[in-house]
């Protein structure tokens, strides 16, 4: 079984990294490297021998419902590829841009802990168990948030902590009230037991839980901790909360209890259209307003996790196909122009676009990469972004959603003019800037090659042939209701 | 059914308190309110009138016991909360350090 070493090894990673590590911070980076490393390897591993199966880990001996269950289904796997992919070049871009700041070692040993919490989340087949790892994952990034040690970013840290800490609030009355009325706490015995109570019941956990996981995702009347805390944390660690901690805490919580537990009832599909194009229209516009390029970015967050939303919402296969293969693109794009924009600050201790100017010649690397990822997040063809977002337009003109799919449509136009404004002036501006603060190292350099090549690459993914064997199991798990019940429990 | 309304009433002085207060130290007192608000709910879930405890009890598992189960989880939300205050205690006096004042509407730097 592959599942318990997700949790081990970053766990035993922490503990080991704060042993060990003095005042260099050597070991902490190797021992992280090699627990990352290790964790992609399992977590690729795992993605290609699940396919359409499901793996059940029962711990300590017991039998389901009285033990914790590790879940492995397609679904899972592909999150965890997602996941540790992301954190794996998230790794590679700290190891230089870390080093300004006091005992790099501390960042390293939470940094484990994220990823312990993250992994922790997507494995786990038992909802009390998905709260503790929630509440690990957001202590270690409440931490990351203030590592710089700036007023502002206290300031952030502490606004995340509270709006984080109401809806895990939240989220725990949830658990109470599912265990009160189905005694159980496995996800797969509290969806059989639902089907036989009152539906009441679920509606009334179901919009409990929707406060509490759409504050954890960012959505739009849930969204005023994200442009603050995003745009406050180091690079490293804006591109893995903005890239993965809102799709795994909030996104991949949704879509595992609103479809698999709750068997998507038509009344939250509608509310997550709602929501979602709320998200896609308001997110964009005050992404326009911004000049700082990271508050800029993490406001283009909320915009995609809004057609991530509105995927998911029209809840047909292919509008499901685009939400998954959008949540996997919008982890590499975003990713990338969030270490793009560190590259800036390191190299131009500045992130206001006014006073960037034409980066071509001093940055090559770092202006290429970004506009690869520009093209890719506004939607133009061939990169990975393009294809996801059509694919949702065209599920919602086949589902007679039409109104949606026109503000699917402005809502792209609208990114593509917010990252035409961050092209114009932050990288291809009047000024021509020669000489740089800082150099960008080559850790850093191939953090971004990496996240570059693979916008170009990820539209494979959506090729029949490759499509079967990739995405096609994670939809099937999402569109199969029932199934998760029967994998997990009927065997 | 009182006790349940009761509780929900403690839960929604939690929320009131944190929307509402301007000192951090206050909000942070509310969350805490609204945390043992939660914990308090899900362990009347557990009770049962007359019922023993389930550690207490020699004679077998057919006898009136109160499910211990949820008694376990809250432990475990207990200690979360433990960190999470001490975390957000940690914050507060270091945006102390930093801004002078513990009034939310003056530590605002960032906006927009």
């Amino acid at each position: 079984m592959i599942l318990p070493f997700l949790i081990i090894i970053p766990l035993l990673a922490a503990f080991l990294i704060s042993l060990i590590s003095g005042e260099k911070d050597n070991w902490a980076i190797v021992l992280s490297i090699l627990a990352v490393i290790s964790l992609l390897a399992l977590a690729i591993f795992s993605f290609f021998t699940t396919g359409n199966k499901t793996f059940v880990y029962e711990m300590s001996g017991w039998k389901i419902p009285l033990t914790i269950c590790l879940v492995q289904d397609a679904l899972s796997s592909f999150m965890l590829v997602i996941v540790n992919l992301i954190a794996l070049t998230s790794l590679m871009f700290s190891v230089t841009y870390i080093r300004q700041h006091d005992s790099p070692w501390k960042y390293y040993a939470l940094f484990m802990l994220l990823i312990t919490g993250m992994n922790g989340v997507i494995a786990t087949g038992d909802i009390f168990n998905l709260y503790v790892f929630m509440e690990i994952a957001l202590f270690a990034a409440y931490a990351l948030v203030a590592f710089g040690g700036k007023a502002e970013e206290y300031e952030a840290s502490f606004k995340y902590a509270v709006m984080g800490s109401i809806s895990s609030t939240l989220i725990l009355l949830g658990v109470g009230i599912l265990y009160a009325s189905t005694s159980t706490l496995t996800m797969a015995n509290i969806a059989a037991e639902l089907q036989t109570k009152n539906p009441m019941v679920m509606y009334w956990v179901a919009a409990i839980f929707m406060a509490g996981f759409g504050l954890k995702s960012a959505i739009m009347p849930f969204h005023a901790w994200l442009p603050d805390a995003h745009s406050s944390a180091p690079a490293p660690i804006s591109s893995m909360l903005s890239g993965v901690l809102i799709k795994a805490l909030g996104i991949y919580a949704i879509i595992r209890i609103f479809y698999n537990i709750f068997g998507a009832p038509q009344i939250f599909l509608t509310i997550f259209m709602v929501l979602g194009s709320i998200s896609i229209i308001v997110a964009s516009y005050l992404a326009m307003g911004q000049w700082d390029l990271k508050r800029l970015l993490a406001y283009s967050s909320i915009s995609q996790i809004g057609f991530i939303l509105l995927g998911l919402g029209i809840g047909t296969k292919l509008a499901i196909l685009g939400a998954v293969f959008h949540i996997l693109n919008h982890a590499i794009f975003k990713s990338l122009l969030f270490y793009n924009a560190g590259a800036v600050e390191m190299a131009l201790g500045t992130r206001d676009l006014r006073k960037m100017g034409n980066l071509r010649g001093a940055m090559p690397v770092t202006s290429g990469t970004s506009m690869i990822a520009s093209l890719s997040v506004a939607g133009l063809p061939p990169f990975n972004g393009f294809f996801s977002k059509l694919i949702i337009i065209i599920a919602a003109v086949q589902s007679n959603n039409i109104i949606y799919a026109i503000i699917a449509v402005i809502g792209s136009l609208l990114t593509l003019a917010y990252f035409m404004k961050v092209q114009r002036y932050g990288f291809n501006g009047e000024n021509k800037i020669t000489e740089l603060n800082q150099s960008i190292s080559l850790g850093m350099k191939s953090a971004m090659i990496i996240l570059a090549v693979l916008c170009v690459v990820a539209s494979i993914l959506i090729i029949p042939g490759i499509r079967e064997v990739t995405l096609d199991p994670v939809v099937s798990v999402i569109m199969n209701k029932t199934a998760y019940i029967q994998s997990v429990i009927g065997r | 059914m009182t006790v349940y309304i009761l509780c929900f009433a403690l839960l929604l002085v939690g929320i009131y308190g944190v929307l509402t207060k301007r000192d951090l130290i206050k909000i942070i007192l509310s969350l805490g309110i609204m945390g043992y608000a939660v914990n308090l709910m899900i362990i009347l879930f557990a009770y049962k009138k007359g019922a023993g405890f389930a550690i207490m009890l020699r004679d077998g598992i057919n006898t009136n016991m109160v499910d211990p189960l949820p008694q376990a989880l809250i432990l475990t939300s207990i200690v979360i909360e433990l960190g999470i205050t001490a975390m957000l205690v940690a914050l507060a006096i270091r945006l102390f350090q930093k801004y002078k004042t513990f009034d939310i509407t003056k530590i605002r730097r960032l906006s927009g």
